[in-house]
């Protein structure tokens, strides 16, 4: 008889279920996982020690890089943390177009998440659908900063310019006909705001399309129901946050328990699981995703309601902070010095330090900031969510077969650029 | 947020007055400094007890003050002699006082919906160590590892301290401020050889913009003062 003894499989780091440079050396007993060790790293580029050597402004670049589906959210617990070391306080508009893009950031996330995930376990389309829908939002991004993901949009003090009043458009060339593009470019004739507005009114008729593909899909439950499982007490254990920790129960959303900006002047929902598995986490995304929608309205409202102008500005009127306008500073020569010296020097911050952290949509992005005065922090820490996450990979898979461990690589949506930072 | 703040401190207070000293902060925030050998007490308590609750760990990182305070270019006192035009490599200015490597736990208290940070700082500055506190926070596990790894900080009682986001065979610890930016070994592939090499970095490392430490009088120093925030 043949001798029966574990074996080491070698899971990544280049396998398209790994989420990114994921190397999990798993030991089995035929098909059933008794260790995992997940070995990170291969993405680790230094960011913390980098902005280190760089002045504040110039690293918030590099927050768009470590979670790089959810972009905006990283800057915004960066300039967070700068902003309470100067005691600044953000212009009202500018809080409402941060929420605006914070919730975008969150759909787009969630819709990276769905599709990859849906991918992993066997279900091809909701990807096709869920990319459609990306695609608008990734207009929002350039057609606010330029860029369609590292878009540097957020500032201390604000955002770095209003809200556009035109879209980018479609134009009819050999691969989409004039017809098509007219098609495409009809939600894109009026300013940036009815565009979104436009998206928020399609979007949930979306998400009941994701769901009639899933929710009730007897493979998808198959595949996720009472897997990964991780118990309250667990989970507060392992340092979760976000959806991890709120599919296990416990309701704790930092939009809501510690409020940041204008969430406490908007509502919406808290969605919270029962029985802790990939089903539950799956369900909490998915609302997650309408509540989103949700705020996103109310900000459109808001916004209309209340345009953008001298005294109601989007960045604080202080040329440490911000640059001048072009037209003073061809006139006047201290806006020429300020200019300069910001974008040589920078600007100093108080010693002291803060920990600041967001409700990222994979769960709290904290940044602890040290200064010691100087134009460049003394020590940055990014607090990234997927980190503390795939910690528990380990437990969380162990006792289950090899497929589930995509299944639970998915449920925690790991994204390698804030692991590895 | 503040006033409830202050009602966590006292709290604190109570229950490990002797242990713990508040260090100044935003109005906001809580900072406490613990000494490393009553630092896994100390854990317990704020874990344990009924007034503080602290149950998630939400990060550990650690901190190198070598060059804490130092500045690459004078400020008000190169009025009489003129500015410098280029980054002075060696540096002045005060440095830090106390041990030159600190671990910092992020704790977040969900039942009473409250943060603290709390300090630990190194006695050895040759061979920092820090007691693992895995025993109190599972997800201490790998922030500690990778504290270990960039800073070079053992934790005794931690059960799998290996190097994390560094890569594998890596020398030295990179977040340490006595490590150059662009690092020691740089890393490519060989066509003759047909394999990886490493080889010493043959960049030269500049400062493109100097450190410098300016009091701004808007922006005054003194945090507890400061309202809002």
């Amino acid at each position: 008889m043949a001798e029966i003894r574990n074996f080491t499989l070698n899971f990544g780091p280049q396998h398209p279920a790994a989420h990114g440079v994921l190397r999990l050396v798993l030991e089995m007993d035929g098909e059933t996982i008794l260790k995992a060790d997940p070995h990170v790293g291969l993405l680790h580029r230094g960011t913390e020690k980098l902005a280190e050597a760089k002045p504040f402004n110039q690293s918030i670049g590099y927050m768009d890089r470590l979670d790089y589906v959810s972009m905006m959210c990283n800057e915004h617990a960066y300039v967070m943390a700068i902003e309470r070391m100067l005691g600044v306080t953000v212009p009202v508009r500018a809080q409402y177009i941060r929420v605006m893009f914070d919730e975008i950031t969150r759909i787009l996330n969630h819709l990276m998440w769905l599709g990859a995930h849906g991918l992993d376990i066997g279900a091809m389309s909701v990807f096709l659908y869920c990319f459609r829908e990306r695609e608008d939002l990734m207009d929002c991004y350039e057609a606010v900063s330029g860029a369609r993901m590292h878009a540097t949009y957020y500032r201390p003090g604000g955002v770095y310019r209003d809200l556009p009043d035109s879209m980018p458009r479609y134009q009819a060339s050999r691969w989409r006909s004039k017809k098509e593009a007219d098609r495409l470019n009809e939600a894109r004739s009026g300013s940036m705001l009815d565009f979104i507005e436009d998206f928020t009114r399609r979007f949930p008729a979306c998400v009941d399309e994701y769901e009639t593909l899933l929710t009730d899909n007897r493979i998808w439950k198959q595949r996720t129901v009472n897997i990964g499982v991780v118990s309250p007490e667990r989970a507060m254990q392992l340092g979760f946050s976000g959806p991890m920790i709120r599919g296990s129960g416990i309701a704790w959303d930092l939009r809501k328990k510690q409020p940041y900006e204008v969430y406490a002047d908007l509502d919406f929902d808290i969605p919270v699981g029962v029985n802790g598995d990939c089903y539950d986490r799956y369900l909490v995304r998915i609302e997650e995703m309408r509540q989103s929608n949700r705020i996103i309205q109310q900000c459109i409202a808001w916004l209309r309601a209340n345009p953008g102008s001298d005294t109601n500005p989007v960045i604080v009127d202080d040329y440490k902070l911000r640059p001048p306008r072009r037209t003073e500073m061809k006139e006047d020569m201290e806006s020429l010095i300020h200019h300069f010296k910001l974008f040589t020097e920078g600007y100093s911050v108080p010693a002291g330090e803060t920990y600041a952290a967001v409700e990222a949509p994979k769960g709290e992005f904290g940044i602890w900031l040290v200064s010691d005065g100087a134009n460049k922090p003394y020590r940055l820490k990014c607090r990234a969510p997927g980190f503390a996450h795939l910690a528990s990979l380990p437990e969380m898979v162990e006792g289950h077969m090899l497929a589930d461990v995509v299944a639970v690589i998915g449920t925690q949506d790991i994204v390698f650029g804030e692991v590895d930072r | 947020m503040s006033v409830h703040t202050e009602q966590m401190a006292s709290r604190v207070e109570a229950r490990l007055g002797g242990k713990v000293a508040r260090r100044a902060s935003l109005p906001a925030d809580l900072l406490y400094d613990v000494a490393a050998g009553d630092l896994i007490e100390v854990a317990r308590t704020l874990r344990d007890d009924a007034d503080l609750r602290f149950e998630v760990l939400m990060d550990v990182s650690g901190i190198d003050y070598l060059d804490y305070g130092r500045s690459e270019w004078r400020t008000e006192a190169a009025s009489s002699s003129g500015f410098g035009r280029a980054a002075n490599r060696g540096g002045h200015g005060g440095a830090h006082e106390g041990p030159r490597f600190a671990v910092v736990y992020q704790l977040l208290s969900i039942t009473h919906n409250e943060r603290l940070t709390l300090r630990a700082g190194c006695i050895d500055n040759d061979e920092p160590m820090m007691d693992s506190v895995i025993g109190v926070w599972a997800s201490a596990n790998w922030f500690e590892r990778e504290v270990f790894d960039l800073f070079g900080i053992l934790f005794p009682g931690h059960p799998d301290l290996r190097r994390i986001l560094t890569d594998y065979g890596f020398l030295g610890h990179p977040f340490r401020k006595d490590f150059p930016l662009v690092g020691n070994i740089e890393v490519r592939y060989d066509e003759q050889k047909q394999r990886v090499v490493y080889e010493p970095v043959e960049i030269v490392p500049r400062t493109l913009v100097p450190r410098v430490i300016r009091d701004d009088n808007r922006w005054s120093p003194d945090l507890k003062e400061r309202s809002g925030g």
